[in-house]
C-alpha cells in the first residue's frame, strides 16, 4: 500500500498528500492520519527514506549558524536591536561586538548607531527564540557602502548555489560585492552604477525563475546577453 | 512615512545621496521622469464614476459617487463635493488600519483643493430643493499600494473618475423628487492635475519612490489646471527652499503636468 | 422594438417563483463565475484579488510579524488577526469607511474559519494580519474573503495544514440554490455561509439567517459544500498558476 502520490519536482500545495505509509517526514512536510501531506507551496522532493518539499514561498526562519544583514532599531542597556525581519527582534550584545564585557560609560553610538546597517551572524535563540547575533569575525560588522535590496527568503539558498556556485559567478560576471543574508536581504555594493543594475537585474531573475531547473545555465546566459547590451 | 520605527536607514540614505551626486537615481531613472504610469477608467460596476491608476508600484483607486444628501446650512442652493482617502493596511507594511492618519487627510485635502479651487464643478446647478436636497458628490481614494508619490497618483486617478462620472438624474415636481432612468455626464469646468517633486540635497527629483521620500529634505506639490495656472501648492518636508529654487521648481513641474495630461 | 420584449420576457423570469433557473440565469448548484490570482501586491508577504461574481476583493498577509501591543501576545502559539473592510464605494448608498459593527464580526467569524488550517504553534508569540477589502460587494462576501484569504496565506509562504473554501447555500423561492448573489441573499429565505477544508472533512466556517426546517437546512449545507470543492479546485489553479506560466517555458 505504500506510495508516493507524485513524482519529485512536481508542484504541490498544502494539503497536499505526498505518500501514504512509513517514511520520514521533511521540510515543509506534516503528517496527518498516518499520510505525510505537504505544508507549503513548493516542489516535492522524493528521496529513498524521506519525502519533503522545497518551499517556493516561506518566510525567514532564524537558524543558528545563519548569515544575517539588518538594521539598528534601539540601543538599550549593554544591547543593541537589531531588525533582521523575524518576529522576535533580535539583540545584539556587546560583548559579541567588541568582545569586551559592558560597562556603563561606554559609548555604544561609536560601534553601532540607530539606523546602522549591519552584517551579522545569529550565534544562539534564546528561551523566547529571540536571535542573538555576534559581529565578532570577519567581513562581519556596521556596513559603510552599497544598497540593500530583497528576495523571498525561500529562495536564498538558489541565490547561493551549490557550494555558493551561483553567487561567484554573480561576483566574477558584474564585478560587484554582494552579500546574502539568509533572512532575504542582499548587499550590493559595485564600482559602477551599470554593474549595481545589472546584480539586481541578475537577483530578480532568480527571484522569478527559482523553481526552474536549469537555473544556473540561464543565468549565466542571460549575464552574457547583458553584458552583451552594455557593449 | 518611512519605517515603522521612523528611523531612516543611514545606508539608504547615503547611497541615494551619493547616485544623485552623480545625476543619477538608485533605479535608473532620470531626475525628471515619472516611472510607468497606467490609467484604467470604469472599474468598479456600483460606482458613478472610477478609475484606478499605477506608477510604478505605487496603486490607487478612486471611486466617485454621486447620491442625494442635504446641503451645508451656509451654502443651502449648493451642491456638496467631499474628498475622502484611506491608507489601506494592504498597501504598506507600516500601515496600521484605523481612522485615516494625517498623511492620508493630507492627501484627501490637496487633492481636494485642487479640485475645490479650481471650480471644477458648478455647485450652483447640483441642487435639487434649495435648502434640503442636493448632488452629493464623494470622491474617495482607496490606496492599494504604496511606493511614493501618491498625491500625483490620487489626483490623476481622482481627475479621471470625474470625467467617467455618470449621475443620476431626478425630477422634482411639487417638492417631490422622482428618480429617472437617465445619466447625466458631471460637468467639469477645469481639469486640475498634481506634479510633486523631492528635494534631496541641491537637487529636484520628479516623481519619488517611498524610499527617496523616506529622505527627502522638501517636497512640493503643485496642482495646475489645463491654462497652466497654479490650483493648489502644499510644501511638506522638514526643510525650507529658496526663492530661486521654487522658481526652478515650477518651471519644472509646469512642463510634467503637461506629460501627465497626455492620460487623461 | 425588439429590444424592448427581450427586456419584459428577462423580468418575467425573475418574478416567476417556479422558474428552472435562477434570476441570474445559473442551475441551483452552479457557482457564480470566479476568478482568483495570487501575488498581487508588491508590499504584501502574501496577497490575492478574487471575483467571485460581481464581488472585487483584495487581500493581503503581512507576518508572521511581532506582536503590537506585546500583551495581546500569546505565548504558545501565533494570533491569526483578520481584518474585513469595505470600501465607501463597494456597496449603494455610499458607506461610511468606518468599520461597521458587522465588520468586526465578520473579522472574527473569518479568523476562525481559517485558524484550524494554520501552524499557529511554530510562530508564538507573533501576529498574522490578513487584511480584506472589498472594493465591491455583490453578496457572499465573507466566503469569497476566506477564499482569497487562503490564496494568499500560502502565498505568504505560512505553514498549512489544508486549503479553506468557502461557498454559501441558501433558499429563495422555496428552492436550495448554492452561492447566493446579492438579490437572492436581500429576497431570499435564507442564507448559509459554510467554510469547509476538504482534505480534513471539517466545517470551519457556519452561519445561518433565515428561517428553515431541520432537513431544509441540512441540504444546505450539503450543497454548500459541494460549492466548497469547487471553490477549492479554483483556488488550487490559482495556486499554480503563479509559477504555470514558466513552467510551460521550460518545456
Amino acid at each position: 500500500m505504500e506510495s508516493a502520490k507524485f513524482s519529485s519536482r512536481d508542484l504541490v500545495i498544502p494539503g497536499d498528500v505526498l505518500y501514504e505509509g512509513r517514511i520520514r517526514t521533511g521540510d515543509n512536510t506534516h503528517r496527518s492520519e498516518g499520510k505525510v501531506v505537504a505544508s507549503r507551496i513548493g516542489l516535492v522532493n522524493y528521496n529513498r527514506d524521506m519525502v519533503s518539499v522545497i518551499a517556493l514561498e516561506a518566510g525567514f526562519n532564524p537558524l543558528t549558524g545563519d548569515l544575517v544583514i539588518g538594521e539598528v532599531t534601539d540601543i538599550r542597556l549593554g544591547r543593541w536591536m537589531v531588525n533582521i525581519d523575524t518576529a522576535e527582534v533580535a539583540a545584539l550584545n556587546v560583548i559579541d561586538a567588541i568582545d569586551a564585557p559592558f560597562r556603563p560609560d561606554f559609548d555604544m553610538t561609536r560601534v553601532l548607531d540607530i539606523g546602522d546597517t549591519v552584517v551579522a551572524k545569529i550565534v544562539d535563540l534564546d528561551r523566547r527564540r529571540t536571535p542573538i547575533l555576534s559581529i565578532l569575525g570577519r567581513g562581519l560588522g556596521r556596513v559603510n557602502e552599497g544598497f540593500l535590496t530583497r528576495l523571498t527568503p525561500s529562495k536564498i539558498p538558489r541565490l547561493i548555489g551549490k557550494k555558493g556556485s551561483m553567487v561567484n559567478m554573480i561576483l566574477n560576471q558584474t564585478g560587484c560585492n554582494v552579500v546574502i543574508g539568509q533572512n532575504g536581504r542582499i548587499l550590493i555594493h559595485g564600482r559602477t552604477r551599470e554593474q549595481e543594475a545589472m546584480a539586481v537585474k541578475v537577483i530578480n531573475k532568480v527571484d522569478k525563475e527559482a523553481h526552474i531547473s536549469g537555473l544556473t545555465s540561464r543565468v549565466q546566459e542571460y549575464l552574457r546577453i547583458l553584458k552583451e547590451e552594455k557593449r | 512615512m518611512a519605517s515603522k520605527s521612523g528611523i531612516v536607514s543611514r545606508l539608504k540614505r547615503r547611497k541615494i545621496h551619493e547616485v544623485l551626486g552623480a545625476g543619477n537615481r538608485m533605479d535608473g531613472r532620470a531626475l525628471d521622469e515619472y516611472r510607468e504610469i497606467t490609467l484604467k477608467t470604469g472599474v468598479m460596476e456600483k460606482t458613478s464614476g472610477s478609475a484606478e491608476v499605477t506608477i510604478g508600484k505605487s496603486r490607487v483607486l478612486v471611486g466617485v459617487k454621486v447620491q442625494i444628501g442635504r446641503p451645508f446650512e451656509d451654502t443651502p442652493g449648493r451642491g456638496v463635493l467631499m474628498c475622502n482617502a484611506e491608507f489601506t493596511p494592504l498597501a504598506h507594511p507600516t500601515f496600521e488600519p484605523g481612522r485615516p492618519g494625517a498623511n492620508a487627510i493630507e492627501l484627501a485635502r490637496v487633492v481636494d483643493r485642487g479640485l475645490r479651487s479650481a471650480e471644477i464643478l458648478d455647485f450652483d446647478k447640483l441642487s435639487l430643493i434649495d435648502g434640503s436636497k442636493v448632488y452629493m458628490v464623494f470622491v474617495d481614494i482607496y490606496v492599494l499600494s504604496y511606493d511614493g508619490n501618491l498625491f500625483d497618483a490620487a489626483s490623476l486617478a481622482a481627475m479621471a473618475a470625474l470625467k467617467t462620472t455618470k449621475r443620476p438624474v431626478h425630477t422634482v415636481k411639487s417638492g417631490v423628487i422622482k428618480l429617472t432612468k437617465k445619466t447625466q455626464a458631471l460637468k467639469l469646468r477645469k481639469s486640475p492635475l498634481a506634479v510633486t517633486l523631492a528635494k534631496i540635497g541641491d537637487n529636484f527629483l520628479v516623481d519619488p519612490t517611498a524610499d527617496e521620500e523616506e529622505v527627502l529634505d522638501a517636497r512640493l506639490t503643485v496642482t495646475f489646471d489645463e491654462d497652466d495656472n497654479i490650483c493648489t501648492i502644499q510644501k511638506g518636508g522638514s526643510d525650507g527652499i529658496t526663492v530661486e529654487e521654487l522658481h526652478k521648481a515650477l518651471e519644472l513641474a509646469q512642463v510634467k503636468v503637461a506629460e501627465l495630461r497626455k492620460y487623461l | 422594438m425588439s429590444k424592448a420584449k427581450k427586456t419584459t420576457k428577462k423580468k418575467r423570469t425573475t418574478k416567476k417563483s417556479k422558474a428552472k433557473t435562477r434570476y441570474d440565469g445559473r442551475k441551483a448548484n452552479e457557482l457564480r463565475p470566479t476568478t482568483i490570482e495570487s501575488g498581487v501586491l508588491p508590499n504584501a508577504d502574501g496577497s490575492a484579488y478574487i471575483e467571485m461574481g460581481r464581488n472585487k476583493i483584495l487581500v493581503g498577509v503581512f507576518g508572521p510579524r511581532e506582536m503590537h501591543p506585546r500583551r495581546f501576545a500569546k505565548p504558545n502559539e501565533a494570533t491569526l488577526r483578520c481584518r474585513y473592510h469595505m470600501s465607501p464605494f463597494s456597496v449603494d448608498p455610499r458607506r461610511s469607511p468606518a468599520p461597521s459593527r458587522r465588520d468586526v464580526e465578520i473579522g472574527m467569524v473569518m479568523s476562525w474559519a481559517i485558524q484550524p488550517a494554520v501552524f499557529l504553534e511554530k510562530y508564538p508569540r507573533s501576529v498574522i494580519d490578513v487584511y480584506c477589502e472589498v472594493l465591491e460587494a455583490d453578496g457572499g462576501t465573507r466566503t469569497a474573503c476566506i477564499n482569497a484569504a487562503t490564496v494568499a496565506l500560502v502565498d505568504a509562504g505560512i505553514p498549512m495544514r489544508d486549503l479553506v473554501s468557502s461557498c454559501a447555500a441558501g433558499v429563495m423561492d422555496g428552492k436550495v440554490v448554492l452561492d447566493l448573489g446579492d438579490y437572492e441573499d436581500k429576497e431570499g429565505e435564507a442564507d448559509v455561509p459554510v467554510a469547509y477544508m476538504p482534505k480534513l472533512g471539517k466545517i470551519t466556517l457556519l452561519q445561518m439567517d433565515g428561517v428553515l426546517p431541520v432537513k431544509t437546512f441540512t441540504e444546505c449545507v450539503d450543497l454548500a459544500i459541494e460549492g466548497c470543492l469547487q471553490v477549492n479546485e479554483i483556488q488550487r489553479e490559482a495556486l499554480k498558476k503563479k509559477y504555470g506560466i514558466s513552467e510551460e517555458a521550460e518545456e
